[in-house]
């Protein structure tokens, strides 16, 4: 954007004019957050943003719980469960549990939540994060067991991430567009307003459950969407927000500097790379020949665009998935150290010693995508830039005319390789390789039960795609987390906003 | 006069519905609304699931068809995005919208008249200089610069306004500012050119010669012929601010219906760009016929044509 240096300007004037001292709005014990983006609906089932996540978890419950420290399982609405075969899993649900609305939480609730869901009509905006489960049998009152379509391994990470628990009478009344206006769920917030993509007012649910959560301590979170960055700053300074996150790496560095101020970053799931059209469906193009592709991943500096660009916690990625996912095996992947001699080589083995020109296409973080075209054209490779909107991208991504893109994934902060390297390998739409021993590979790993089976098989998927060179993985995204110094907060690694962990100094 | 207005009318609604359905078809080579629609999460089956459930996978025209035929009985659906009716959401938004827009014209020609006028009494005076200066200034400096600019200095630096949001009318100060501030150069450059020319002519020299008082010469026989290109000048300006103030409405945190515009474009959530953009279009339509009553008022000579 060519406004961005003028706006950096405007961010140093604030910054410099921001001389006074923050004030909190802790008297009134009422944490004031910002949102970017308009969040389309509240009911978690139907969007698919960040925004949506995090109130998710702040009002929902799901029957399992993924401590974001340990990764371990523990049980929240569900205090135990097993699996009666490869299709069946058992749940005991907790008992005493009640809803906002004081509807008492039961095997009626899974039974309709999950039925609801998992049927297509329905319309669940991200089917892959239910389309797993066929259905819900009551066994008893508190006892309930779960059928799935096919075996799926991940299904406990699921149910412990997206899959949360609805009221069935209420739900079944108000239905999406209602339970997005007035959100009824048993988790450690209760909504009290709701104003669509506006402003969201939350407040502690005294009643909460003994929940592997915690206990929420802030009474109140009230949360705006302003959509500019630099507006975002300017309430912070004036004191009329108290917590701002995924604020743009060079504004934190010198927030960072002022002594009001806590600023945090944290690593997130998402994953850049370059995605090459390995299969030739966008017809003749050079990507085809692995030696291009080779050297490709040699043309590039992973760890200087890490140190100069994305900052903070982000990591060099060498594999098609984020490294704590399960299954993302880092040993099976090939490594392609910064060569751009290596890569010059390599393109004039297959035939391009003086290069090629070919389509670039991005649509997120044009300054990274640039940066990758220098690296590109420095061993030859030009390219015709093309920087489009997400939807026109995905378009030509399903119809196979993308030679060369720089893509990004997040995985639905599902910490299972299948959330990322399954949904790109396994010849749908979106997959430029169509390699058949990678299929044969994710699908072994993807439906066996045994953790070390999947495991060898994620690495052979891996092995195989990244000696290929069907990618190549960039790195890991990050966020920043920046507070008034009264607010205490932890961020965790999947960019989930967890106001159950927040309190005051 | 009667048939002449509901011809005018006619005409209009041809040209709004004209505007729709290019912005349908723009809407759709811009990108796959299916893929816009499922989200940046969204994989390739999520997509295609989509893509049948909303019906894009049927022809164009009968998709526009669809939205015409009940356009037409008042129902523009429900917007793909928020999953609410597309009327209430619209009439949720258009409040800010109407607000910050009626602010905005005001503020603006409650400067850029009486400046205008001043310019044109004494050209190349001081006061023609110090105006000339204000409306290059307003004309060079991007909205979003001057805005938050008023942020730094209002809401930070002096506390005095808030920074963002509409939730009382002290919110409203600095966006009218810079929306009206936008407005104003055109409209004081073409008042004081308007001043000017009327000031040199016959009638005005008659009026002055027969012994009238300045205040009146100036504004009884003068302003009132010099104004009426400005009114139709602020007519559009003002549907202009009504759909434009996408950028304004932006920085301060408005949410008001030009916003909505905007975002609804990236989202292709086609049923509110469509209401939208026929709202916006019988603006345009409303107030430049307005400005012609206006200026029928205004100047008898036109009440006959």
């Amino acid at each position: 954007m060519k406004q961005s240096s003028l706006r950096h300007a405007i961010a140093g004037l604030a910054i410099v004019a921001a001389s006074g001292a923050a004030y909190a709005d802790k008297a009134n014990d009422t944490l004031r957050v910002a949102f970017t983006k308009e969040l389309e609906n509240v009911d978690s089932y139907f969007n698919s943003s960040r925004e949506g996540v995090v109130l998710q978890r702040a009002v929902w419950d799901g029957l399992i719980y993924r401590d974001p420290a340990t990764n371990e399982y523990k049980g929240n609405l569900a205090t135990s469960w097993e699996w009666i075969d490869d299709l069946t899993l058992e749940f005991k649900l907790r008992e005493g549990v009640t809803f906002h609305n004081g509807e008492p939480f039961n095997a009626d609730d899974v039974v309709y939540t999950v039925d609801f869901v998992a049927k297509e009509e329905s319309g669940v905006k991200t089917q892959r994060n239910v389309n797993w489960m066929k259905s819900a049998e009551k066994i008893d009152e508190y006892t309930v067991r779960i059928h799935l379509k096919d075996k799926f391994p991940a299904a406990i990470e699921f149910l412990s991430g997206p899959v949360s628990m609805y009221p069935n009478e209420y739900y079944a009344e108000a239905g999406p567009s209602g339970m997005g206006l007035e959100p009824v769920g048993t988790g450690p917030y209760k909504v009290v307003s709701v104003t669509p993509g506006q402003h969201f007012v939350l407040e502690k649910n005294e009643n909460y459950h003994d929940s592997p959560k915690g206990q929420p301590e802030i009474a109140n979170v009230d949360i705006r969407t302003i959509p500019d960055v630099n507006t975002q700053m300017a309430a912070l300074f004036s004191g009329s927000l108290d917590l701002i996150w995924q604020v743009p790496a060079d504004q934190a560095e010198k927030l960072a500097e002022m002594d009001q101020f806590t600023v945090s970053n944290e690593s997130t799931m998402r994953v850049g790379y370059l995605s090459m059209d390995a299969a030739g469906r966008s017809g003749d193009t050079p990507f085809t020949d692995v030696r291009v592709r080779q050297a490709v991943n040699h043309a590039i500096n992973r760890q200087e665009l890490v140190d100069a660009l994305l900052k903070g916690e982000s990591k060099v990625v060498w594999t098609p998935c984020f490294p704590s996912q399960f299954g993302c095996e880092q040993d099976a992947a090939a490594q392609y150290e910064y060569d751009p001699e290596k890569a010059k080589a390599l393109l004039a083995e297959a035939g391009y010693p003086d290069g090629f020109k070919t389509e670039f296409y991005a649509y997120r973080n044009r300054e990274y995508a640039e940066a990758i075209l220098s690296y590109l054209n420095a061993v030859g490779i030009e390219s015709d830039f093309k920087f489009l909107q997400y939807s026109a991208l995905r378009e030509l991504n399903m119809t196979g005319d993308v030679p060369l893109a720089f893509l990004t994934w997040g995985s639905f902060s599902i910490n299972d390789a299948s959330a990322m390297v399954s949904q790109f390998f396994k010849h749908g739409s979106l997959d430029d390789a169509r390699d058949d021993q990678v299929l044969a590979d994710l699908e072994v790993a993807d439906s066996a039960t045994d953790p070390e089976v999947r495991k060898e098989h994620y690495a052979k998927a891996i092995e195989r795609i990244t000696e290929q060179a069907y990618w190549a993985p960039m790195f890991s995204y990050n966020t920043n987390y920046v507070s008034t110094n009264e607010v205490e907060y932890t961020p965790t690694a999947d960019e989930v906003l967890r106001f159950t962990t927040m309190e005051w100094k | 006069m009667l048939i002449f207005i509901l011809k005018r009318l006619g005409l209009a609604v041809l040209v709004a519905f004209t505007v729709s359905f290019i912005s349908f078809s723009l809407l759709f080579m811009a990108g796959d609304p299916a893929a816009a629609l499922a989200g940046e999460t969204a994989s390739g089956e999520d997509i295609e699931s989509i893509r049948k459930l909303y019906g894009f996978d049927r022809p164009m025209l009968v998709q526009y068809g669809d939205w015409l035929i009940s356009a037409l009985q008042f129902n523009f659906g429900e917007s793909y995005y928020f999953r609410l009716p597309v009327s209430s959401l619209i009439v949720d938004r258009l409040g800010v919208t109407m607000t910050l827009g009626v602010c905005g014209i005001t503020f603006a020609l409650l400067t850029a008249v009486p400046l205008g006028v001043a310019a044109a009494i004494r050209p190349n005076s001081i006061i023609d200089r110090v105006a000339l200066f204000l409306s290059v200034a307003g004309q060079a400096m991007p909205s979003f610069w001057f805005g938050l600019i008023l942020i730094v200095i209002f809401a930070i630096q002096l506390g005095w306004l808030p920074p963002s949001g509409a939730s009382s009318p002290a919110h409203f100060i600095m966006p009218t500012i810079v929306l009206g501030y936008y407005a104003m150069p055109a409209i004081m450059r073409l008042t004081r050119a308007g001043m000017l020319d009327v000031l040199s002519s016959d009638y005005i020299r008659t009026a002055r010669a027969k012994g009238a008082p300045e205040g009146r010469v100036l504004f009884r026989h003068a302003l009132r012929n010099a104004i009426i290109p400005v009114v139709s000048l602020a007519a559009v300006q003002m549907g202009f601010m009504l759909g434009g103030s996408i950028v304004v409405e932006s920085i301060f945190a408005l949410h008001g219906a030009g916003f909505l515009a905007w975002e609804s474009i990236a989202r292709n959530d086609l049923p509110t760009v469509q209401a939208l953009i026929l709202v916006f279009s019988m603006f345009y339509i409303v107030f430049t016929f307005l400005a012609d009553v206006l200026n029928a008022w205004l100047d008898p000579r036109m009440r006959s044509s």
